[in-house]
């Protein structure tokens, strides 16, 4: 009788799994495959480009196909941009597969697509300039006597950065030294909204005593006083785009549990419009760039406004439960308005308005037509995806999430939304249709809040476990994680221009986070 | 129509007495006097049993007045605003909010470095191993030299546990009084939840107890609480955390155990 060999052990099985994954990376592709035809997509429409083109699949990676597609949009070499390449399978359960390196590794190998098959691959251009994750923590500022709130980075730079606390003051920091620069007393009671004018010249403070407040983003001083009207405490502002503003005489919407919208003129301090129709808390205000306001509220539905005289145009009804918060595809561009990556600042203002003008209609334009997309995040565990310009019916409704939807967001480049809910996840989604991408898992609390870089490659999350963490788009894996609060983080901001993160919560200290 | 229900059949012919509702307010009315003449004066038994009813009773009385002092009371929860200072997606929510009271809780107690060994039950009364220790004397050569011990108490056995060989198998835990899991009561929280016992930290009565993981009231076990959702200042998830057995499982057939924080 032959001897049997005692079965491996375990870790005799380990190691050996192990060589073969190492082994396995090391191979290259075989280059008797041939080649395989590609017919590229337009994320972004779902349309074609071009026509179907034959490549070696020895020579199909990501870098040569990005190549070949720039040639086929007739891109100059001057303003190649860097593509990200997915395969979305016909089939119902259609995952989502991301091209990493070449299609051999990805889609060859697996056995999804033979070379015998056309493949259909769905491009999305990325970010010219990258931002690196942030992973250390540069600054951690005591001067709060209270929970902070909210907080906001200023569109001009990440050097300033205005956060609102339940000791009833906001405070502007300078980042880059990690020193306060400005208290902004006047309130009386907590500040729960803060937002940045458009400029970056003047920041807008809504608080729990029913008043908002301007003051002077420089010198930090109050503009006036406070703007009455409001009967019960003020949940979200939103400053009108700025390609939009009449000149020298911009406005803010402001949104009340009082279950009212307000629009104030910011230079003459009155109320412009009063926007009555919920009936419940308005949670969330939305100023789109094309002249249209939208309203989320606890009474289940989302309204839409016409900016100029305040008249209603649309209700959107779907959701089930009270609606948490709100998010445009523009909401970036919106911010930023006339502040681009390149940091060239426009001389006059005219110049300004075109500029933003023209940053927010390059954003926003699909198949030659300005397209605003909302999102809205719910008490009822879903999203819906909403085209308000098209119709009143939801694109895509966002199943997933099994709890409350507290937060989400759209990336800078319009392709993902960013959702984060109570159920201690945040879910990626893709912004055109709303079809589910993945799961990012890892906070063990609710995540209140999240946040991409400004090349959408990148999302920071808040939770209430403390922890803010950093995760990769692409691959939906964490690839930062920052403990150092001592408390639940309650409210997180990327930087546009994506050097830092703010982010302040229960333990009263305002954190900064750089690379 | 059943045989016994003669009193039904007659008021289905005859009516009922006139009588019939003072009759019965009086019998009510002397229920109490009755209650009180009994709890005087049964005894043994009887007593027993009576104070056992009154006692069901009496909760469930208290149950009912309780949910009716919450009906009464207007549901502040809605618009009470919470004393902390919350960002505005947290305002309108009536969740219980108070699971975060550890985590500062903890830091509080963490600052005093006295408190890093005090324990809620400092003393406990010793437990000698003629108590702890049957002598099991089951054939010859056992019974010769009775070297085989049974424990009577309660015992935690690790998953991962195998019987040595009978010959060598010197302390017996007989399965029946194994326990796996633990009633941990959080004491700022206020709140019970049943997790698993991972594994028995400190028998104060001996070392030898320790490490047969015997489970008497005292005992620091490691419970597993990765539900409660913990974390630790850098951000990891506190799943094993210490606790102390606060009853005699051996009386109560259960484990509580109260978590040091």
């Amino acid at each position: 009788m032959a001897t049997l060999l005692p079965p491996p052990t375990k870790r005799q099985k380990t190691a050996a799994a192990d060589k073969a994954r190492e082994q396995q990376e090391i191979q290259s592709i075989p280059d008797n495959l041939g080649s395989v035809r590609v017919q590229f997509f337009d994320q972004a429409t779902g349309s074609v480009t071009g026509p179907a083109v034959s490549v070696p699949v020895a020579d199909a990676s990501v870098k040569n196909l990005e190549t070949l597609l720039n040639t086929l949009q007739g891109n100059e070499d001057d303003e190649r941009v860097p593509y990200r390449f997915t395969y979305q399978s016909d089939a119902k359960d259609s995952a989502t597969i991301d091209i990493l390196a070449d299609l051999y590794h990805s889609l060859l190998q697996p056995g999804i697509k033979t070379t015998e098959d056309t493949i259909p691959l769905y491009f999305t251009p990325q970010a010219v300039f990258r931002v690196k994750a942030v992973s250390r923590c540069a600054a951690s500022i005591a001067g709060h006597g209270e929970a902070i709130l909210a907080t906001s980075f200023s569109p001009v730079s990440s050097s300033t950065m205005v956060t609102g606390s339940g000791d009833s003051t906001a405070r502007v920091w300078d980042c880059d030294t990690g020193t306060p620069l400005h208290t902004l007393k006047g309130h009386t009671s907590w500040v729960l909204a803060v937002a940045y004018s458009p400029n970056g010249a003047m920041i807008a403070t809504g608080s729990m005593d029913n008043s908002v407040r301007l003051w002077d983003a420089k010198k930090g001083s109050a503009l006036g006083g406070p703007l009455k009207g409001h009967s019960k405490w003020i949940t979200s502002l939103a400053w009108e785009p700025y390609h939009m503003q009449e000149a020298g005489r911009p406005r803010l919407a402001s949104a009340s549990k009082d279950s009212t919208v307000r629009i104030w003129d910011v230079v003459s301090k009155r109320i412009d419009t009063v926007l009555t129709g919920h009936k419940g808390s308005v949670t969330c205000v939305r100023w789109g760039g094309t002249g249209k306001i939208y309203t989320s509220s606890h009474d289940k539905t989302i309204k839409v406004w016409n900016a100029k005289d305040g008249t209603l145009i649309q209700t959107l009804n779907a959701h089930a439960h009270r609606v948490n918060h709100l998010a445009l595809s523009t909401d970036f561009v919106l911010r930023t308005a006339f502040y681009d990556h390149t940091g060239k600042v426009p001389q006059d203002d005219a110049e300004k308005v075109t500029a933003a003008k023209q940053r927010f209609e390059q954003a926003a334009t699909i198949n030659n037509k300005i397209v605003e997309k909302l999102v809205s995040a719910s008490d009822d565990f879903t999203m819906y995806l909403w085209e308000p310009e098209t119709s009143n019916k939801p694109v895509a409704r966002l199943l997933g999430h099994q709890k409350e939807v507290n937060h989400v967001t759209f990336s800078p480049d319009m392709a993902y939304i960013a959702s984060a809910g109570f159920d201690n996840h945040v879910k990626l989604w893709n912004a055109r249709d709303g079809k589910f991408i993945t799961t990012l898992r890892g906070h063990v609390g609710a995540v209140y809040q999240c946040c991409f870089s400004a090349d959408s490659r990148l999302l920071v999350s808040s939770s209430k476990d403390t922890t803010l963490k950093v995760w990769n788009v692409r691959t939906g894996k964490i690839s930062m994680d920052l403990p150092g609060h001592q408390d639940e983080v309650y409210a997180v901001d990327w930087s546009p221009d994506g050097q830092k993160v703010g982010s302040g919560g229960k333990d009263k200290a305002v954190r900064i986070w750089r690379n | 129509m059943p045989q016994n229900e003669y009193v039904e059949r007659w008021q289905k012919l005859h009516g009922k007495r006139f009588d019939t509702e003072e009759r019965a307010r009086k019998k009510q009315a002397r229920e109490h006097h009755r209650q009180s003449k009994d709890a005087q004066n049964l005894r043994g038994l009887r007593a027993k049993l009576m104070q056992q009813q009154r006692h069901k009773e009496k909760i469930q009385m208290r149950k009912r007045i309780k949910a009716q002092e919450e009906r009464n009371v207007k549901s502040n929860s809605g618009d009470a605003e919470p004393k902390a200072a919350v960002p505005h997606y947290l305002l309108d929510r009536s969740e219980a909010t108070n699971a975060k009271a550890l985590s500062s809780a903890i830091k509080d107690k963490r600052n005093e470095k006295a408190a890093k060994f005090s324990v809620p039950i400092p003393k406990v009364r010793g437990i000698s191993e003629e108590e702890m220790f049957g002598v099991v004397a089951t054939g010859k050569k056992t019974h010769k030299k009775s070297w085989k011990r049974m424990i009577t108490k309660p015992t935690f056995v690790g998953q991962d546990f195998t019987r040595q060989n009978v010959k060598f198998e010197r302390f017996i835990r007989p399965m029946g009084l194994r326990y796996k899991k633990a009633n941990v009561t959080h004491p700022k929280l206020g709140v019970t939840i049943q997790v698993p016992i991972l594994n028995v930290q400190k028998n104060p009565n001996n070392p030898l107890y320790t490490r047969l993981g015997v489970l008497s009231r005292g005992t620091i076990i490691e419970v597993n609480v990765s539900d409660l959702g913990m974390v630790t200042t850098s951000g990891k998830v506190v799943w094993g955390k210490w606790a102390q057995i606060t009853n005699n499982p051996e009386n109560d057939g259960c484990v509580n155990a109260l978590l040091l924080v």
